[in-house]
């Protein structure tokens, strides 16, 4: 009885939280504006849908895979259906936040948002003040030229604290783990650790002792249980989010370079304030002939940062490097305008999607691992075997 | 000829994922061949190799997209 009453409380939290999420519906523009004559003439006379122009697939592939103010369903342009998301800018006058739906899905700066007496615009996702007169495409902005000779806006921008897409599943993947965790939590306070695992307890435990033992434990030692938390985090955290990037209507947010860089600065930061005197003197006066020092040191200063920046590149690339492979694949049936690629296409396609849940499982596992071997490197203490200026001194003499 | 010299510097990058996985594998059929109870470990260290490859593979694609 008691455990229905539980359930019944996260079921409640719940669909009280599906419901806000609902909500923004509200907010979104409707897809009811007619045709225009032009366009139903155009169609007929051609006889069938088919544009001329070719589908660029990196187009749509980088769109799908980058951050967005609008949570896009389907559809396309004016007709597409999404969910606003709110935009929060700090301007110079404070800050302004609205509903990315006053855009009317427009990315490439046609339409202006007037708040607080600011004029805003959104090109290619992202927030610019309006200039004052459009260019030639209708555009509200500025046009330039960045190192690559493509062609950018440089329009001033408001700093941009909005929840996109990605902050938003971030938010819906940290409640999902909070609520499962607190549920499989209270259970154990309720049947004790001795009766057998039920339900989602005997799903997470083996995950869970795993990443207690074979990676605390083994990597970190004695010492290992003060790190289990944060690596419990950054394991089911990661995990969660490789999963749900593979659902095709979410947010790619492990294949976010900013989201993998907070995750290796906090462990770059975890590795080195729980750094112990042998840790850094092996950075500092390392074990090596003093000829080489010169060398051997910026290396090793070096070394401090490449370790945490290898852990963010190598997360954010393969990720997103399976994202775009997908949409790639399924895009070659838009590509190649017929029906008849599509078993080719839909295995291939299904292949690789399996290949990404493991992808997705073995990355999460790795990013842990790696980050409980450097830990285990920082708190290291080998005081207890022979210690190295002993044991070179020692093989000294019994050589002599 | 069409594309960019960055689709042929991924090109070559995923070349040596290719070999190096590859070598990765059969090391660990060899090894599995010669003591088949050791199945277990000998995969785990493999897909942990084979993604910290690929991982160093990635890097080349990366920049080659940047």
């Amino acid at each position: 009885m008691t455990s229905k009453i539980n359930t019944s409380g996260t079921n409640s939290f719940i669909l009280a939280t599906f419901f806000t999420f609902i909500s923004f519906l509200s907010f979104s523009s409707s897809p009811s504006e007619p045709l225009d004559a032009s366009n139903h003439v155009e169609t007929s006379v051609a006889g069938h849908h088919k544009s001329d122009a070719p589908v660029n697939i990196s187009k749509i592939a980088f769109e799908h895979i980058l951050d967005s103010h609008s949570w896009h369903f389907w559809g396309d342009g004016h007709d597409a259906v999404s969910i606003g998301l709110p935009v929060i800018l700090k301007t110079n006058d404070g800050i302004v936040s609205f509903i990315s739906s006053e855009f009317h899905h427009d990315t490439q700066g046609n339409v202006v948002v007037e708040k607080n007496g600011q004029r805003f615009v959104n090109f290619e996702e992202t927030i610019y003040y309006a200039s004052e007169v459009p260019n030639e495409q209708g555009q509200y902005i500025t046009e330039g030229k960045n190192k690559k000779g493509d062609t950018i806006a440089i329009n001033d921008s408001p700093l941009d604290f909005s929840l996109t897409k990605n902050a938003t599943q971030l938010l819906g993947s940290a409640l999902i783990l909070i609520l499962l965790f607190t549920s499989v939590a209270r259970s154990y306070k309720k049947h004790g650790v001795t009766s057998a695992p039920k339900g989602k307890q005997s799903f997470l435990e083996p995950l869970i002792v795993f990443v207690r033992d074979d990676l605390a434990k083994e990597n970190i030692g004695p010492k290992g249980e003060k790190f289990v938390p944060y690596l419990l985090t950054v394991f089911f955290l990661i995990l969660i989010n490789n999963i749900f990037g593979l659902v095709p209507v979410s947010a790619n947010l492990t294949g976010n370079i900013a989201f993998t860089m907070v995750l290796a600065v906090c462990t770059m930061i975890v590795t080195n304030i729980n750094g112990n005197k042998q840790y850094w003197s092996h950075i500092f006066a390392p074990h090596a002939p003093k000829a080489i020092w010169p060398i051997l040191i910026p290396i090793e200063i070096i070394g401090i940062l490449t370790k945490p920046f290898a852990l963010m590149i190598r997360l954010f690339a393969n990720i997103s490097a399976g994202h775009i492979i997908i949409i790639s694949l399924v895009g070659l049936i838009f590509l190649f305008k017929s029906i008849l690629i599509s078993p080719v296409s839909v295995a291939f396609a299904l292949f690789i999607d399996v290949l990404e849940v493991l992808v997705a499982v073995l990355q999460a596992y790795i990013f842990t691992m790696l980050t409980s071997l450097f830990i285990g490197s920082a708190v290291a203490d080998n005081s207890h075997n022979a210690s190295h200026s002993s044991d070179d001194k020692e093989t000294l003499k019994a050589n002599h | 000829m069409t594309g960019s010299i960055a689709a042929v510097g991924a090109g070559l990058a995923v070349i040596g994922a290719g070999i190096g996985i590859g070598q990765i594998g059969g090391h660990a059929m060899d090894a599995i061949a010669r003591q088949p109870e050791a199945s277990g470990k000998i995969t785990t260290t493999m897909l942990i190799a084979a993604a910290l490859v690929e991982g160093v593979a990635l890097f080349g694609v990366v920049v080659a997209l940047l």
